[in-house]
């Protein structure tokens, strides 16, 4: 076929002097530099290149830019496949390959076009009514039909292979839009020592400039705005940022923006992976100018959707920027001045051109040749073709008269524009109707925000540069920069100017009854919105739901206000009174990758690891995550499993001496003469009184009465108290602590702050720990007389500075070893080789679950945060001399029943019996079904003390069932096991071993 | 107009000429014997059972904006009853069996899709947490099914179970019967149910304020006058704070910001619904093909319907991360629903203290799941003047009485609920 | 959003932690035992739409409190304060 048969020889931003080469449907094309996909595409006359959401009818490129409805692309392949990209937004470069999609067998032939026969069955909201009978078919059949049609791109299950970053960028004006405009704008308001940031999404700055054939001072005017970007990049205090699109605008003058780093780049080989593939900004300005242009919209009218009709500033766009000519027979059907431009441009690189105009003059029909025929008060109808266009009727819309169908391949129509306010909206603000350009402007653009150019509604080039400048200005004194009146505006030839009257929709009497599209992506056609409006769906929110109108990729970007209009027309409102629907980020579809930057796959969330995890790692342990952490879970010693490994560190520890790690413990070290004070407002028990030396365990209430912590306090001198709180609450206490200190005690004179990260710790725990120890620690006597059960002191280890606390979570005789965390690994090196004689073992978390279990020790699943000290047994530790947080909450009258669930122990019937953790507790277990459950299992262990399962459980009226029989049943595994109720404490209840 | 297959073809034959107006857009008459203030999901679904279950039809449903504006329309769309407190169990597994009945019901296709509802669980602490909550539904005869490992691959095959995870996946817990509705359309088919039977449905009628002598309620005011009635049930979630004053109530709620984003449509991926316990995290894919999930409250009080970015790129990181082939899927619009948290993250349904005057709201993250049942129940209240047994622990006496039904255990914070 | 801390200047939102309404003191145990007032405090909320006065904890940065008034409709912020003073004889 003959390569790129629509290209110009001449004219555009392209490099004739280069090829690409690329691939649409596994058919090779070649295009030039510069070129996006679709206008590669056409110029290698490809017509047809989607099919529509729903009925599948073929599609063509209908406008130039990503308001693109209609030519949407899988590009890619594998990892990097993509599906539905506007072909209108993608750079052109080697070796690309898209393909159509939404059709099978193929994009010339695709079965499910059968859809438009039915079309009377399919019209808006039919799923609403229909389906239901009979029921089963529902799941059956109807259900599963429906998902299989969704969608249109299909995307792949593969990971992604690219890279995404996110970055902040602060300055005083952001201006979104570097055409005219925005160009000005940026000038003006740098001059006045402004940090200016100036974003757009193209590749290269000119905006509106790049698709027009006018000159400003004297030089084509895409080539002038490089100019005034290239002055503008030189200057310090203005930042650019092309392939940037901003996507949002966000509280407190926030603003997010994709840029597109290295698509670009792919094939070129150049250093991509060295690139992210996207950058994700958070954008912070002052002050914001809006300078994003406009939007054409289409006409609405019978079959407007045919491939070969086309936006006529797309056309205009596709000939001036790209060097192609769209099409040689050329309708141009129009209600406003700006299509003129097409028609002479169009027509000047030697296409033959017609111009229907729907109104009655039209100030632009001086600027065409004399040869160029204006058929006015017509319309278009009767669009023939099907995979191209052949012909089209001209037909009067007032007095009868004589109707001529003329051939054609390419329909170029305008229906006016839409000013893009969509980032102004984005907190709220409403748009305006506008009976001069019959669009949405945004009068009040809200506080810090300002609007210029086509934005603004300010079609003509003259007045927007104009305004521009004042609002750079504006915007630059807004931020407290002073700025001189003197700019001098650039001449531009020739000045257009705008007139428009709104033609929302073919006379119906025109209409052969042929779909007539509002909604391209989404196939919505008037009818549909005739008919919402029909049952009541009148609203615009109404119908956008019923109809689906404008929830295409392109966001109704196209459909929106033709549907306001119309809707406007059937209710016979003005445009005010119908209003808008909610414009809402993002402006345009972002990849997920992009918005999540670099926290994806291993590095969704930090790991932290405590000082001795390399210790850990080379002796074999198994890690569990422990919020953030990792936390050896067990030490398996050669192929043991699980239990056996657990239960040979449980009896290490209870037979001899074992160690664990519990660096991850929350630490907070406090001061002041007033500590103790605050400490006895936190705590349910008292820590003023406390002797200087002893530690003491401490539980803390949330104000509504329920238990939020536990832990240890010591008290190392009169003013200092050294806190250790749990694992996952390590950050919540220390913000509850500042929250009650700040806002109820701001009086009590006491500092504090975590010292988490400062300390490493080690539990040495066993009766053999004391023997341990006493060989490695120095200048600390720890002998049961001078160093008892809750003391603390200060000593050494290998000559690093150690806080020693003789507490124990496991119920044997214990110390917790606490030192500087950089001397951590090296302080438990030193206590392993002294204890190596005595067979110490490191054990895990799970061994230490096993242990606290075995002492009837609460953790994480009873201080589930339903359950106050009582319940869990510790009602007695509540003084009742002071004022705590939670104090009264606790007591409330549901909270102390006699029917609360309380802590209790269990033990399986039969020996050798196990029952699961998050079993429930049932009388009868034939019951199940109905609301039976009295309780649940918190914790349930193999006791290697007892030598059977115990568990820990919440029991309705638990403390005074003792004894009583109940089942455990857990009827997710189908399990049923019938348990003792017992004490909570299995092992040493009198607490003897721990004082030895 | 009943839809049926002869009315539809109908229909087709004559270019859809034959339908009527889904509901009437009456005037409010003077007097009413019941005034629902609120016109999304939950007050039709009440008006709908006040005609079906209690006779009672002489009733206005007033809404402020356009019918069913709020959170009917704006949530995520799945339902589900997988919950831990027994109340919320019994109250949302009724739900869900309206749900599975509510399309012949309402002679009107809520496109009910149930592909089952996966809570996917990474420690072994999450495990025994979901074990526990599993064994509460199924005791209450509610399906609930433990997945190890390799069955949650096989079930949803774009879910990351690699080891190498960052919160490797060990296993979930499904609902089998869970799913998604076409939100919309149950505001739809209330409305038009409710209508048929006789309720008048009234837009763009804001309630004022409340007409109160002696401790009983007589009516209200509104922008098109005042409206007497005997009795008047508040429901309007996003706003339970603001309407319940004019009453002079004082509620346990905050009014918080809940994000949804949707993506482009892409062929089915994703058929079962699914959250992950390593964040705040669901997401479905609809029948159009877009995949929608939300994340994260924004956690601070918002009555503006829009989210902030810090919430929006961590709910994208969860995605992309959890189904990793979600990265070059890209997300076109997200939005705010105002969520009324209560401080136990349980619903309110009650009487107050102003006789008449009945409240149902602070409905959490529950709403859109909850509105058949909320619905019945309510209008239950609103006959009998009694609560309905399955919501008779939804009271606001919960709060002094610490009867609370506290679902996910964090205390009196709803930004963290 | 972004929030202009007393002591660190103008901070992005996810600085700071949400800590609640800033209207409500916690009551005096000895005065006040009846639980009505401890329901105001702990469970009762104004909600309003507009403003709202706030607390807001700068958990990554100076760990101060802030008073915030917020418009819940808006995000606009009002004023910010430090919930407790500095003290005379401290630091500006």
């Amino acid at each position: 076929m003959n390569q790129q048969c629509n290209r110009s020889s001449d004219g555009g931003m392209i490099d004739r002097s280069k090829i690409i080469k690329f691939q649409f449907d596994g058919r090779a094309y070649e295009g030039h530099p510069g070129d996006t996909l679709a206008s590669a595409l056409l110029a290698n006359g490809v017509i047809l290149t989607a099919r529509s959401f729903k009925y599948h009818r073929p599609r063509g490129i209908c406008t130039a830019g990503p308001e693109e409805p209609n030519a949407l692309v899988t590009l890619g392949r594998k990892g990097r496949s993509e599906p539905n990209i506007a072909a209108t937004v993608i750079e052109l470069f080697e070796g690309l390959e898209a393909r159509s999609q939404n059709r099978w067998p193929s994009l010339r032939y695709d079965l499910l076009a059968v859809n438009s026969l039915i079309k009377p069955l399919l019209s808006a909201g039919f799923y609403y009514k229909t389906f239901m009978w009979p029921r089963s078919f529902w799941y059956a059949l109807y259900e599963p039909m429906i998902r299989r049609a969704a969608g249109l791109g299909a995307l792949q299950n593969r990971p992604d292979p690219d890279r995404y970053e996110h970055a902040h960028i602060h300055c005083d004006i952001l201006i979104v839009g570097a055409g005219p405009a925005g160009l000005v704008a940026a000038k003006e308001a740098s001059r006045s020592g402004a940090r200016v940031l100036l974003v757009d999404d193209q590749p290269r700055p000119g905006g509106y400039l790049s698709g027009e054939s006018l000159e400003i001072d004297g030089q084509p005017g895409a080539q002038w705005a490089h100019e005034f970007a290239d002055e503008l990049r030189a200057m310090d205090n203005v930042r650019m940022l092309a392939r940037t699109t901003v996507t949002g605008r966000y509280d407190g003058m926030t603003f997010c923006a994709v840029e597109r780093v290295s698509d670009h780049l792919r094939a070129r080989n150049t250093k991509v992976a060295d690139l992210p593939r996207q950058r994700l900004w958070t954008i912070h300005a002052e002050q914001f100018i809006c300078a994003a242009g406009a939007i054409e919209r289409p006409l609405v009218f019978d079959d407007n959707d045919r491939p070969g009709v086309m936006l006529a500033g797309a056309a205009r766009r596709y000939l001036n920027q790209y060097g192609v000519l769209p099409g040689r027979e050329v309708l141009i059907f129009t209600n406003n001045d700006d299509a003129y431009l097409t028609a002479r441009d169009l027509s000047a690189a030697g296409a033959d051109v017609i111009v229907i105009d729907t109104r009655k003059k039209a100030p632009a029909a001086k600027l065409l040749p004399g040869r160029l025929k204006v058929f006015f008060e017509h319309a278009l109808t009767d669009v023939s073709g099907h995979n191209s266009l052949s012909s089209a009727t001209m037909t009067p819309l007032v007095v009868k008269g004589p109707k001529q169908t003329m051939r054609c391949d390419l329909i170029c129509i305008s229906g006016g524009w839409n000013p893009t306010t969509h980032l102004l909206s984005h907190l709220g603000q409403k748009p305006q109707w506008s009976q001069k350009i019959a669009a949405y402007t945004m009068i009040d653009s809200g506080s810090n925000a300002f609007v210029t150019g086509g934005a603004a509604g300010l079609f003509e080039l003259t007045q927007g540069m104009e305004d521009a400048a004042k609002t750079g200005r504006n915007a630059a004194r807004a931020c407290g920069f002073s700025t001189e009146e003197r700019s001098v505006l650039p001449l531009v030839s020739p000045n257009s100017s705008y007139a428009i009257e709104p033609f929302w929709r073919l006379p119906k009497q025109l209409s052969d009854g042929s779909k007539s599209f509002v909604d391209l992506q989404n196939d919505v056609t008037v009818g549909d919105l005739e008919l919402s409006e029909r049952e009541g769906f009148g609203h615009a929110e109404h119908a956008k739901r019923y109809t689906t109108l404008g929830m295409g990729t392109d966001q109704g970007k196209l459909s929106n206000v033709n549907a306001l209009g119309l809707l406007a027309e059937l209710r016979d409102q003005t445009l005010s009174e119908t209003g808008t629907t909610t414009y809402r980020p993002l402006y345009g579809p972002v990849a997920l990758g992009a918005l999540a930057g670099q926290r994806t796959g291993a590095e969704f969330a930090p790991v932290r690891h405590s000082a001795m995890h390399d210790w850990h790692a080379e002796q074999g342990a198994v890690f569990t995550h422990a919020g953030l952490w990792l936390r050896p879970y067990y030490y398996p010693r050669g192929d043991e499993g699980f239990a056996t490994a657990v239960t040979r560190e449980v009896r290490a520890v209870r037979s001899g001496v074992g160690m664990v790690d519990v660096s991850t413990l929350g630490k907070i070290e406090m001061k002041g003469p007033d500590a103790g004070n605050f400490l006895d407002h936190l705590y349910i028990n008292s820590f003023s009184k406390m002797k200087i030396g002893r530690a003491r365990y401490g539980a803390m209430l949330r104000e509504d009465g329920m238990m939020f912590d536990d832990g240890t306090v010591s008290r190392l001198s009169r003013e200092h108290y050294f806190i250790t709180v749990t694992t996952v609450n390590a950050a919540s206490v220390l913000q509850h602590m500042e929250f009650c200190h700040q806002t109820n005690w701001p009086e009590l004179d006491v500092q504090f702050c975590s010292v988490s990260e400062a300390w490493s710790a080690m539990a040495v725990a066993g009766p053999k720990s004391r023997e341990v120890l006493e060989r490695v620690v120095e200048d600390l006597a720890i002998d049961n007389g001078a160093f008892p059960f809750m003391a603390v002191g200060n000593g050494t280890i290998g000559g690093a500075f150690v806080r020693i606390f003789r507490i124990s979570f496991s119920g044997e005789l214990a110390f917790e070893v606490y030192t500087d965390a950089s001397y951590g690994q090296s302080v438990w090196e030193a206590i392993m080789r002294a204890g190596q004689s005595l067979d110490i073992t490191a054990y895990g978390t799970e061994a230490m679950t096993v242990m606290r279990t075995e002492k009837g020790h609460v953790a994480g699943p009873e201080l589930d945060g339903r359950t106050t000290a009582a319940d869990l047994g510790l009602g007695r530790m509540m003084s009742q001399k002071k004022d705590f947080v939670g104090r009264r909450m606790a007591v409330r009258d549901d909270l102390v029943l006699d029917t609360v669930k309380q802590l209790v122990g269990l033990k399986p019937l039969l020996e050798g019996a196990s029952f699961k953790m998050g079993a429930h507790l049932v009388e009868d277990p034939t019951g199940i079904g109905a609301n039976v459950s009295q309780g649940h299992v918190t914790t349930a262990v193999y006791s290697p003390a007892c030598d059977h399962f115990i568990g820990l459980a919440l029991l309705s009226g638990g403390r005074n069932r003792v004894g009583e029989r109940l089942y455990a049943v857990s009827p997710l595994h189908n399990e049923q096991v019938e348990v003792v109720v017992s004490d909570p404490v299995f092992v040493d209840p009198a607490g003897e071993r721990t004082h030895v | 107009m009943r839809y049926s297959a002869g009315s539809l073809l109908r229909n087709a034959l004559s270019g859809q000429m034959h339908w009527r107006k889904v509901w009437r857009e009456p005037e409010p008459k003077s007097a009413y014997d019941v005034i629902i203030v609120g016109g999304g999901g939950h007050g039709l679904a009440t008006a709908h059972y006040l005609a079906r279950n209690h006779g009672i039809t002489n009733v206005a449903v007033l809404e402020k904006g356009y019918l069913g504006n709020g959170n009917i329309g704006r949530n995520t769309t799945i339902v589900r009853s997988n919950y831990l407190c027994p109340d919320n169990i019994a109250f949302y597994d009724h739900s869900l069996k309206l749900w599975e009945g509510l399309s012949q019901d309402l002679n009107y296709n809520v496109m009910l899709s149930q592909r089952g509802v996966l809570n996917v669980f990474h420690t072994p602490a999450q495990r025994d947490a979901m074990i526990r909550r599993g064994n509460a539904m199924a005791l209450q005869g509610v399906d609930a099914v433990l997945l190890n490992r390799a069955e949650v691959g096989k079930l949803v095959p774009i879910i990351d179970i690699s080891p190498d995870a960052r919160f490797p996946v060990l296993g979930g817990l499904l609902q089998p019967r869970g799913g998604s509705v076409r939100h919309d359309a149950v505001a739809w088919g209330y409305a038009r149910s409710g209508d048929a039977q006789g309720i008048d449905i009234i837009q763009n009628c804001e309630v004022t304020g409340f007409a109160i002598e002696n401790g009983k309620v007589r009516g209200v005011q509104s922008n098109k006058g005042p409206i007497t009635a005997k009795k008047v049930a508040i429901c309007v979630a996003g706003r339970s704070s603001l309407v319940a004053a004019m009453a002079g109530l004082r509620l346990p709620i905050e009014s918080h910001v809940l994000q949804s984003y949707v993506t482009e449509p892409v062929k089915p991926i994703l058929d079962t619904v699914v959250s992950f316990g390593a964040a705040h995290f669901a997401i479905v894919q609809s029948d159009k093909g877009g995949l929608v999930f939300n994340g994260d409250l924004d956690g601070y009080n918002s009555y503006a319907q829009r989210g902030n970015m810090e919430v929006l790129t961590s709910a994208a990181a969860c995605a992309a991360s959890f189904m990793p082939c979600f990265s070059r899927l890209r997300m076109l619009r997200h939005w705010g629903g105002i969520n009324d948290m209560t401080m136990d993250g349980s619903p309110i349904i009650t009487k107050t203290p102003v006789k008449g005057l009945y409240f149902n709201g602070g409905w959490c993250y529950g709403g859109f799941k909850a509105t058949p049942t909320s619905g019945w129940t309510y209008a239950h209240l609103i006959a009998n003047d009694e609560p309905h047994e399955l919501a008779a622990n939804y009271s606001l006496s919960r709060f002094e009485t610490g009867a609370l039904i506290n679902e996910s255990g964090s205390g009196p914070v709803p930004g963290k609920h | 959003m972004r929030i202009d801390c007393p002591w660190c200047g103008s901070r992005p939102l996810h600085e700071y932690a949400y800590s609640g309404d800033a209207t409500t003191k916690r009551p005096d145990a000895e005065r006040d035992a009846d639980l009505s007032v401890w329901m105001d405090h702990v469970y009762l909320r104004d909600n309003p739409a507009g403003l709202h006065k706030e607390y807001w904890h700068h958990v990554s940065g100076c760990r101060s409190l802030l008073v915030v008034t917020r418009d819940t409709t808006t995000h606009l912020i009002e004023s910010v304060s430090l919930a407790v003073q500095p003290s005379k004889g401290g630091k500006k």
